[in-house]
């Protein structure tokens, strides 16, 4: 039978005690315990300096210098086996850390193992591309450039790939607010019409339950009505107080009811 | 029909019916309404299947054409996003006078649910719009029917577009 939990109040009380979400800690194995990624590890620190190394969730996972990147990704791409990188971008740590966190994604096809390899860097220094090494670098790195604002050095082709070249920001930083800055709310006007046409167009509407009561066009009063399209100036705009209905609530509590107490 | 029937030969002369320019013209726009085949995101895949033949446009004269210069309306069937929002201007430039735009979905309406940096907080602040039709993403049904009331509104309006028109901002 389930444990008995009392139910009084149980509206009032909170469902979550937590302010905020708290991530699940997840466990960290040491990397002895696995025999692939154990001779990985072994490897990998024979050529690079490794910060930290474990494994999580069954994959493993090593830190490195930002500066050693190539190093350690050639290593393990010739001497591991790792033939696919999946996946490659960045973590805005900033407000945090003062730091981006970039992480490599690898897959080994004949180990069946998946690997990644974490690195930290400042907000205005830059990393070494792994085109050379991985093709699919070339669109995952201007990606990372896009969206951070990370310069990646010697990649081929680096220029915005979502964005538009003209852009300005990097909206995947925390910094970047949600409904965009000043620059990217005037984006289309500025750039189809020209400056000049911001006052006749007009920002953004970004309330959702907006009515304007001086468009007769779009909205209506009810009670206030206006014909279709009239003159502003005819729209009466006196603010009414809410009006609630005066018709008294009946009182269940008072007045001749049964009572059940006298109930055998 | 019997009655209106008019019999060519017996009678001997041409059949004589009298109108307006504005009638004769606005009869022949409204009944040949072409759309540019443009789609944005997923309310085009319902723009498609209003086109196809369960909902079939093309017994309302509605047929997609793939060219601007060859398109009376515009259809904006989906969210726009701010890099796009240049070129739909500029195809909407290149078709041919008299034209018409319908912006299909809340997210052409407003921006709908993206109320993100990325994406126009609806298409009328790029292009001047005389069908907002609401819905995310609307049925090809809901479509149909605002191609009749831009019909009727067709009908309704002057030949001659400079009277009747729309905001515009160049």
């Amino acid at each position: 039978m389930r444990r008995y939990t009392p139910k009084d109040n149980v509206q009032k009380r909170a469902k979550y005690n937590d302010r905020y979400w708290v991530a699940p800690i997840i466990p960290r194995v040491d990397v002895s315990e696995d025999e692939h990624f154990a001779s990985v590890s072994k490897i990998i620190s024979e050529s690079v300096e490794l910060l930290d190394s474990y494994i999580e969730l069954g994959q493993l996972v090593l830190e490195i210098k930002p500066e050693q990147n190539i190093d350690a990704i050639t290593a393990l791409k010739e001497e591991c086996g790792y033939s696919v990188c999946s996946e490659l971008s960045a973590i805005d740590y900033l407000s945090q850390d003062g730091e981006f966190e970039i992480f490599y994604q690898f897959l080994n096809m004949t180990e069946r193992k998946r690997a990644r390899i974490i690195t930290r860097i400042k907000e205005n220094q830059s990393i070494e591309s792994i085109v050379p090494l991985y093709d699919m670098a070339k669109f995952a790195e201007r990606e990372m450039y896009d969206m951070f604002g990370i310069y990646v050095n010697n990649h081929p082709y680096l220029k915005r790939i979502i964005m538009p070249d003209d852009w300005e920001g990097h909206p995947l930083r925390k910094t970047y607010p949600l409904e965009g800055d000043e620059f990217a709310s005037w984006y289309e006007v500025d750039k189809i019409f020209g400056k000049e046409y911001r006052d006749i167009i007009g920002p953004e509407n970004r309330d959702p339950a907006r009515v304007d009561r001086y468009d007769t066009q779009r909205f209506a009063r009810v009670g206030k009505e206006v014909p279709f399209g009239a003159d502003p100036s005819l729209v009466d705009t006196t603010e009414t107080p809410i009006e609630y209905s005066s018709a008294p609530l009946s009182d269940y509590n008072k007045g001749p009811h049964k009572t059940l107490d006298k109930r055998k | 029909m019997a009655q209106h029937q008019v019999n060519y030969a017996s009678n001997g002369g041409l059949p004589v019916a009298l109108t307006t320019v504005d009638k004769l013209l606005n009869w022949g726009r409204s009944n040949s309404l072409w759309p540019l085949t443009y789609g944005l995101a997923c309310c085009a895949i319902e723009m498609m299947a209003s086109g196809a033949s369960r909902f079939d446009f093309d017994r309302m004269g509605v047929i997609f054409r793939a060219s601007p210069r060859q398109a009376d309306v515009m259809i904006l069937a989906g969210t726009l996003s701010k890099k796009h929002a240049e070129f739909a201007r500029r195809l909407y430039d290149q078709m041919a006078e008299p034209k018409w735009v319908i912006s299909m979905g809340s997210c052409a309406n407003t921006g709908g649910m993206f109320n993100t940096y990325a994406t126009v907080q609806g298409v009328d602040r790029i292009i001047p719009v005389d069908i907002y039709l609401p819905g995310c993403a609307p049925r090809p049904e809901t479509l149909q029917y605002a191609m009749m009331m831009l019909q009727k509104k067709i009908r309704r309006e002057s030949a001659d577009m400079n009277k009747n028109r729309k905001q515009r901002f160049v």
